[in-house]
This record gives C-alpha cells, structure tokens and sequence, in this order.
C-alpha cells in the first residue's frame, strides 16, 4: 500500500523534488557567498542582500526538504512554526532594539 | 577527586542549619520508617513511583508544591522576623550571609517548585479529563518532566545543608552573580536546580500543547474546549515561547562562571544589561504562566457554584489569548530604570497598561457569572471571591507601575514587592488552593473539610493585607527591597505590622493541614464521600466519571455536541452510553523517568562542586538510559473489556448508592 | 534533552489504524520541540548580534573567519541534507538496505562537518582567540559551538537508529516515525546553518 506514495505523496518529497530543493538551496548559498566575497556590494547593501537570500533559503528549505506546506494535516505544524518564528522576531528585534536604545541613551558603545 | 567538596563545606557553626537539619532527619527517617514498617516500599514503587499515569503524577506534583510551600514559607517568616528585630542597635539574628541566601531561597523555591509544580500538578489533573483523553500524548515524558522537577527541588534544598545557596535574589544577576563576587557555589546551585527543572517544565509544555491539540474528544471543537483547558493551552505555549529563553540565559552566565566567558562580565566587552533584558524575556510570560491556569480555575469554580455557564465564554477565551501574546511585549518594565531611552520605556510601558484590559474583562465575566446566579459559599468560592478582590488591588498597583515615571520612584522598593505578592498570592495561590479544593473530590474520592477550608482562607486573606499593605506604604516611604537592618524610627511599627501579618499566614498554614487531616480522618462519612463522581453538579466531562478515575478515565470515549456537553446531558436525563466496550490501549508504568532523574541529580551535584566524573557519569547515564528506554518495545498494554465491564459495574453501583441515600 | 516521544498515541490510535500517511502525536510533538530549538537558537542569535563588535582589543570576524572553511563546512551539510532525504524515500519504500546505506553516507558527511569545526575552533583557541578572549568570541563559540552540539546529539541519534534498525525494530511505524522525527532535526538544523554562515561568518567579514 505504500507504493503509490512513495514517489507522488507531497508530504514526503520525491526524489525530484529534493533535487530542486538541492539545486535551489546551492545557489542560493553561492549568491550569499559571492555577494560578500566579491565586495559587489556596498557592505549595507550586502547585509541586506544576505537577509534576504537567508530568509528564501530558509523557505526553500521548509517547503523541499522539511515538506512545510499548507494542507489540512500540516496547517498545525505551520502555524506553530509561524508562532515560533513570531517569537524569534520578537525576541531579536525586541533585544537588539532595547539594548541599541541603551547603548545610545547611556552612551555605553 | 571530590572537586570543591570537603568537610568545611557543612555548615556546622551555623545553629539554625544544623536544628533544620536535624529536624528534616528525624522527619525523613519518620516516613522512611513507616513505609518500611507498613511493608509499603513495593506498592509505592510499582504504583507512584514508576507510575505514568498523569492524575497520580498531579498528585506528586501536588505533593511537592505543598512541601516547598512549607520550605519557602519558612524563608518568609524568617526574613520578616529578621526585619521586626533588627532596628538601630540590634543586628536581628541572620547575618547578611546567610539573610541575602534566604531571600534568594524564597523567591526561587516559591516560583519554580511551589507555583510550577502547583500548576503542573492541577494541569495534570485535570486537562485529560478534560478533553475526554485517557492520558496525556506522551505519558513517559510527563513521568520524566516530574523527575525534573523533583531533581531540581532536591538539588536547591541540600544546598542548605551542604554549601550554600545563592545570595544575589532569585534571579541572580550578574555582575554580582558571576566568578568574580560570588565565588561559591551557591549560585551554581541556582542555575542547576532550575535548568534541569526548566527541561522538565518544558516537556510538560511540548506534552500538554500535544495533548490538547491532537487528543480531545471527538466533536470538541476550539469553542467546546472548557475554559480550564483554554488556559492550560494558552500557559503550553508560553512555556514553549519563554522556556528556551530562560536556558540559554543561564546556560550563558554558567559559561561564564565556568569557562570564564564574558557574557554578562564588567570587562572584556560584557554586557550585564543584556542579562537582565534576555531573563525577563523569560520572566515576564513566567508570570502569566503561573496565573493564567489560576484564571482557569476562578472560571470553572464560579460558573459551578453559580449554577450558571460562565459569563461570556468567547470573551474569556479571547482575553486569555490576547494576554497571552501581550505577555510577549512587555518584559521592560521590570528594568525600566535600566538606562533605555523614552522610546522603549514608553512602548513597553503602553503595552503593560494594555494588559489590564482584557484582565479586566474577565474580572467582569466573573462577576456577571456571579449575578443573579444561585452562589452557593463553599470553600472554593471564598478563595474566588478573595481573589477578585485581592488581584483587583495588585493589577491596579501594577498599572500604578507601569508608568515608566512612577517606576522610577518606586523600583525595587517594597512597593514593588507588595504589588507582586498581590498579584502572586492574590492570583495565583488563592486560584490553586481553590483549585485543589475543587478537583481533590475527584482525585481522591472524598471531599476536603469545608470549616476548615473557609478558617484557612480567612487567615490567609487577612494575613496577606497585614503582610503586605504596611509593604505598600514602606515602599512610598523610601525602604528598598532586600534590606537586612535599618535605622529609621518610621518603618518599624510597619514592619511590626508585617509579621503579626506573617503569623496570620502561618496560622492559615496550620489550618490547611488541619484541614487535610481532618478530611482524611472522615474521610468515609457519607456526606464527604464522592460515590457519584459528581460531588459539585459540575458541568465539564471530568465529572462524568468515578471519582478517582480507573487509570483508563474514559470507558468510552464521549462524543461532544457543544460547550458543556455534561451538564447538557444531565438536564435531558443520565445519558446510557450504548456504544461497545472495546480493550483500551493503555501505556505501561516505567522506571525509566526516575533513572534519568536519578542521573540529572548525579549531573547537577556534580556540576556544583566541579566533580567531573561524576557529571559526566550523570550525563552518560541519562544517555544510556533514553537509547535503553528507545529500544524497549514492551512499553504498552491493552485493558481487557472483562475489567472495564467490572469497573462500570461497581461504578453504577455507587452512584445507586448515593442515588438511595437521598 | 530527550528527542524521542517514545509512547504511542493512545486515546485515538485504535481510530487512525496503522496508516503510515497520517502524521502521529510523535512526530508533531517533536515538531513542538523543534520550534523550542528554533526559539532557543534565536536567543543565542540575539546575544550574539548584540556582542558582535565587543572584541575588547582582540581580533574581529574579519581577521578570524576562513571562508574556504566555511563553504566546505555549507556544502557538507548541504549534501548531508539531501542523502537524508534520500534515506527517508529508501524507507518509504521499505527498501531497508538502500536506508542504510543512505544513512551512513549521511553520518560521514555529518562526522566530517564536526570535525571540521573542531579544527576550526582547536586552531582558534590554540592562537589564544579562545570564547575567554572578548565578549564577541564568547558568543561566537557558544553560537556555533550549539548548532555543533545539535549536529553531534543527531550523529548519535543516527548511529542509534542504524544499530536499532539492523535489530529487530526493522521498519516498524515505530521506526518510521523516529526516522522522520531525525529527518525534521537533521534539516532544522541545516536551516539553523543558513543563519550561522550568513549572519555570523559572511556579515562578520563585511
């Protein structure tokens, strides 16, 4: 009975589909590379272009290698990665944004 | 061989260690003795012990809160002694050293091992029961959670008797915490006892939110769930949320202490202000963990002893969601007097006054429950009703506080910590006394004396506003928290006050063991026995079962058609359920949870006192253990129908019983 | 701590049967810690993005970082990820030997990541750039000293199930759910790498 799915079954990925996910995860990771080793970019834009390419990674991994998507059986899982992925913000944003606010106010940095 | 253990490190000079001492001896050798001399050491292990089941381990949860209550409450008393003696010419009696221990002993071991193991215990109770489950979604994990628990507990109480403990408050901040001004091992102590009890604590999270989640009775949908079960979901995820956050701020300043890393140090680019932003991430939802279950608890109570459903169910669960994100964004003022500029101080202080919003609804949810219903004043109720009160007080001085310029005036003062024992004592301890009142019937069978449940509550509600107002009015008058001695004339009648306060909580202390062994002792009179299972006319699905429950719960599993489906139920006539009994999956009891914690206690001391072997044995162990544990199949069992059949029978029986009696 | 929910679902397991499609408490559960992990490294990333210019007279990423390292160090992990996911289509198969196989390419390409890191953090700390040095190089070690934790606990994991899949266990719905619970770690903490190489090394040399 499992044969049917194990090559079409959208919540394990295919060959195929790891191949695309490969494929996508190395260019990206070589755009990450190269838009540092180059020095392209000026170093604001750089940054920038790393959280970008970081974040589309990350997606591309979710979807093709953790098979995150948005069917019935996995809307939990989403929205606790959703959830969890609130907090992060939250809590990076929250301590980088009070401890700057410090830093500046108390003239420490 | 021994790292920094030696013989010095027993404090032998110090008079009231050595009488504690002696007296947790002679008490621990009591117990031990008379387990041994009922011949009970086989039955307690294979039945509590190694137990999975989640009711027996809400019992041992439960166990544990009142022992620590007793350990943390002697800190209090002591301290407020300490402050009614030592005015102008008189030290008092504790010496800073050991004063600055206390204080640190009280809020740690009230916080993580009274409230936490409280509220995991009345989680453990109550959300299978719930939901219709006949567990939790991973038993073994939840027995292992509660050996947690239990290591950590153990590791802070033997720090009173061999080393010390921490003498820089219960959330040890660095720089005092760190190698450089507290050498010793008392703060190591600390981060132990609460990491490994924080792994518990979050297993518990990860295990319930999955309870809750994949387990509930067919047909219960979101807006089904009973209010108890809401904000026992609500308190999962902010475990899940805020836990993490905690591990890696201790794990931060041990890596300090142990690896002479610069986190939290004054030189080498250390930053102490992060610590405090990075803990209160943690400590701030903490907080809403322990009393959002409490709310639970005020919820179920008054709607059942209102004899009305609850006041505006959906508003009660979207004010128990919406506090519990906004517990996420509002962790700056417990330091707003850190340096940050008005843009963080006035964000963070805007959405604290937010808070009070949706608190304030369910204190208006409350009290239109309580309107125009039939209130029938059991103990339960009293506790309710002295919370409303209380807690009303507490969030307004709160808000009085979160006015970043009025905080600065009033942080760490005792102002402050009169408003947190409001919130604390008020919220938190009276919502679980009347939860543990409330659900003790269906743990046990019999109910608890109601006297002296009502003497118990009137010495603690008077005994708190003795205790803590004076605290009100010391915090305006410019008396800091912490303080071992004093020399202003104008702070002593208060703090007289406060210990004749403190003596009203002890005597309530006294009367709610009383209250349990007068419970016990008539335990069989028919008015204090649960033969219905319904003792209360309850209106959620735990009190549609025996009291205590087979270790199934459920002999069917119920189908759920709406909010109270129950109390439904009960009005259209005692449903008959007609579906065929079926053997029930059910998993096995394992020793397994108290070996692994067995190892953490091996681990943790170890660590303490740098005795490096005997971590890394504790840290093997546990690994073996959980690679054992993974590859034993032989983890389940089914009940045969013949034994449900059996149980149902006795079952109906009593409630014939009770049926006649009346 | 513990990785594995080993107790099968009870209440409903009698209704879900054995279908090896539907997503088990176990493996959802482990999902839930995953998501703890995710706020636990976020933690250390917020403790490190605010130390990241502490160096305190010490060296910086710029004078620290080798990025030839560190691209071998992606690519290893890279590879790793998709031999995992080749194992877990082996397994749905029921191809027990090709699991194997897979599974050991994987615990190499694993092994060698650790021990690249290793060498990277013995050198560092053998110039006297060691986590005591600056506040910037304790975060720096913890950070990626975590995800190299992480990646030694799935090592150990991974030979765990190899040995227990060659017992008995063989391909039970047990074994398939530890398989996939492995399978959600393994590529959480390629994620987890995707920050590490971005935010740490490649900012870091900028």
């Amino acid at each position: 009975m499992a044969q049917a799915h194990t090559t079409h079954d959208g919540s394990h990925g295919s060959y195929q589909s790891y191949i695309i996910g490969f494929v996508l995860a190395v260019v990206l990771t070589v755009a990450s590379f190269a838009a540092v080793m180059t020095h392209a970019l000026a170093p604001g834009m750089a940054l920038a272009a790393l959280g970008v390419l970081a974040v589309v990674q990350i997606v591309v991994h979710l979807v093709f290698f953790l098979h995150l998507n948005t069917s019935n059986e996995q809307s939990w899982n989403l929205m606790c990665f959703i959830f969890a992925a609130a907090s992060v913000i939250i809590i990076v944003g929250g301590t980088l944004f009070i401890m700057h606010d410090t830093a500046i106010n108390m003239m420490s940095r | 061989m021994l790292g920094k253990l030696s013989l010095s490190a027993i404090p032998f000079d110090v008079p009231i260690l050595v009488g504690t001492f002696l007296g947790v001896v002679v008490i621990g050798l009591a117990v031990l003795g008379a387990v041994t001399y009922f011949g009970k050491w086989g039955y307690l292990w294979r039945e509590w012990l190694t137990t999975v089941d989640h009711k027996r381990l809400a019992v041992m949860y439960i166990i544990l809160a009142i022992v620590m209550l007793f350990r943390g409450f002697a800190d209090a008393i002591m301290m407020r002694t300490q402050l009614a003696l030592a005015y102008a010419g008189n030290p008092g009696y504790l010496p800073p050293h050991h004063y600055d221990q206390v204080f640190s002993a009280h809020g740690t071991i009230m916080i993580f091992f009274m409230a936490m193991a409280f509220m995991t215990g009345l989680l453990n109770l109550v959300v299978p029961l719930q939901i219709g489950a006949r567990d939790v979604a991973f038993p073994f994990l939840n027995s292992l959670s509660f050996y947690m628990t239990l290591v950590g507990a153990l590791l802070i109480n033997i720090s009173l008797f061999i080393g010390e403990f921490a003498q820089c408050g219960w959330l040890v901040y660095p720089p005092l915490s760190e190698m450089q001004f507290s050498p010793g091992v008392g703060v190591d102590y600390y981060i132990w006892a609460v990491q490994i009890s924080g792994v518990g604590t979050l297993l518990t999270g990860v295990n319930f939110f999955t309870t809750i989640v994949k387990m509930r009775a067919p047909g219960m949908g979101w807006m089904q769930m009973p209010v108890f079960t809401w904000t026992a979901f609500c308190t999962t995820v902010l475990i899940m949320a805020s836990f993490p956050v905690l591990t890696v701020t201790l794990a931060l300043l041990s890596l300090d202490r142990y690896l002479g890393m610069h986190f939290f140090t004054n030189d080498a680019g250390g930053n102490v202000m992060l610590y405090l932003s990075m803990i209160w991430t943690w400590g701030h939802p903490e907080v809403y963990i322990l009393v959002i279950p409490a709310f639970g608890v005020f919820s179920e109570v008054t709607s059942t002893f209102s004899r009305k459903p609850l006041f505006g169910y959906n508003t009660m669960v979207y004010a128990t969601c919406s506090i519990m994100v906004l517990s996420f964004v509002v962790w700056v003022h417990h330091f707003f007097t850190m340096g940050a500029g008005a843009n963080v101080n006035t964000f963070f202080g805007i959405m604290t006054m937010v808070i009070a919003v949706p608190t304030g609804v369910k204190i208006f949810n409350w009290l239109f429950t309580m309107y125009k219903g039939r209130v029938e004043f059991t103990a339960p109720m009293y506790w309710t009703i002295g919370f409303m009160i209380t807690f009303s007080i507490g969030g307004m001085t709160g808000v009085m506080m979160a006015m970043p310029a009025a905080d600065w005036i009033l942080h760490n003062s005792l102002f402050l910590i009169a408003h947190f024992h409001n919130v604390i004592i008020g919220g938190v301890y009276f919502g679980y006394i009347a939860g543990m009142g409330f659900w003790f019937p269906k743990a046990f069978g019999f109910k608890l004396n109601e006297a002296w449940g009502k003497r118990a509550f009137w010495c603690w509600f008077v005994g708190f506003y003795l205790a803590f107002v004076p605290l009100y009015v010391l915090g305006l008058e410019g008396m800091t928290r912490r303080m071992n001695h004093y020399d202003n004339p104008d702070w002593r009648p208060w703090l007289l006050i406060a210990e004749a306060g403190a003596i009203v909580i002890a005597l309530g202390i006294v009367c709610q063991l009383t209250q349990l062994y007068v419970s016990i002792r008539d335990r069989n009179l028919p008015e204090n026995l649960d033969l219905t299972g319904d003792p209360w006319g309850g209106r959620t699905l735990e009190w549609s079962i025996s009291s205590p429950p087979p270790a199934y719960n459920f002999a069917v599993i119920p189908d759920i058609h709406g909010l109270d489906t129950f109390h439904t139920e009960k009005q259209l006539g005692r449903r008959a359920h007609n579906k065929p009994l079926a053997p029930i999956h059910m998993p096995k009891n394992t020793a397994a949870g108290a070996i692994i914690g067995a190892f953490s206690f091996i681990l943790g001391f170890g660590a303490v006192w740098y005795i490096w072997w005997m971590a890394g044995l504790g840290l093997i162990g546990i690994a073996v253990t959980m690679i054992m544990r993974s590859a034993n199949r032989d983890v389940d069992y089914y009940v045969p129908v013949s034994e449900i059949e059996h149980n149902e029978e006795v079952y109906s029986r009593r409630i014939a019983a009770a049926q006649a009696a009346e | 701590m513990a990785h594995e929910a080993t107790m099968s679902p009870l209440a409903h397991a009698d209704d879900h049967g054995h279908d090896h499609h539907h997503e088990t408490p176990n493996v959802f559960g482990f999902w839930l810690y995953l998501m703890t992990d995710c706020i636990l490294f976020g933690s250390i990333f917020a403790a490190f993005a605010v130390l990241r210019n502490q160096f305190a007279g010490g060296p910086s990423g710029k004078e620290l970082f080798d990025l030839t390292n560190v691209g071998i160090e992606t690519a290893i992990l890279l590879f790793s990820s998709i031999t995992y996911g080749f194992a877990s289509l082996s397994a749905l198969a029921k191809n027990k030997t090709m699991v194997l196989v897979w599974l050991a390419i994987t615990f190499v390409l694993g092994l060698s990541f650790v021990g690249l890191e290793v060498s990277e953090f013995s050198h560092m700390i053998a110039e006297g750039n060691g986590p005591d040095r600056s506040a910037f190089l304790s975060a720096f070690f913890t950070l990626v000293g975590t995800h190299g934790l992480h990646v030694t606990c799935g090592l150990i994991w991974m030979a765990v199930l190899m040995v227990q899949m060659m017992g008995p266990q063989d391909l039970s719905q047990r074994m398939m759910d530890k398989l996939t619970c492995l399978s959600l770690f393994w590529h959480f903490l390629d994620i987890v790498w995707i920050c590490v190489f971005s935010f740490v090394y490649l900012a870091g040399v900028m």
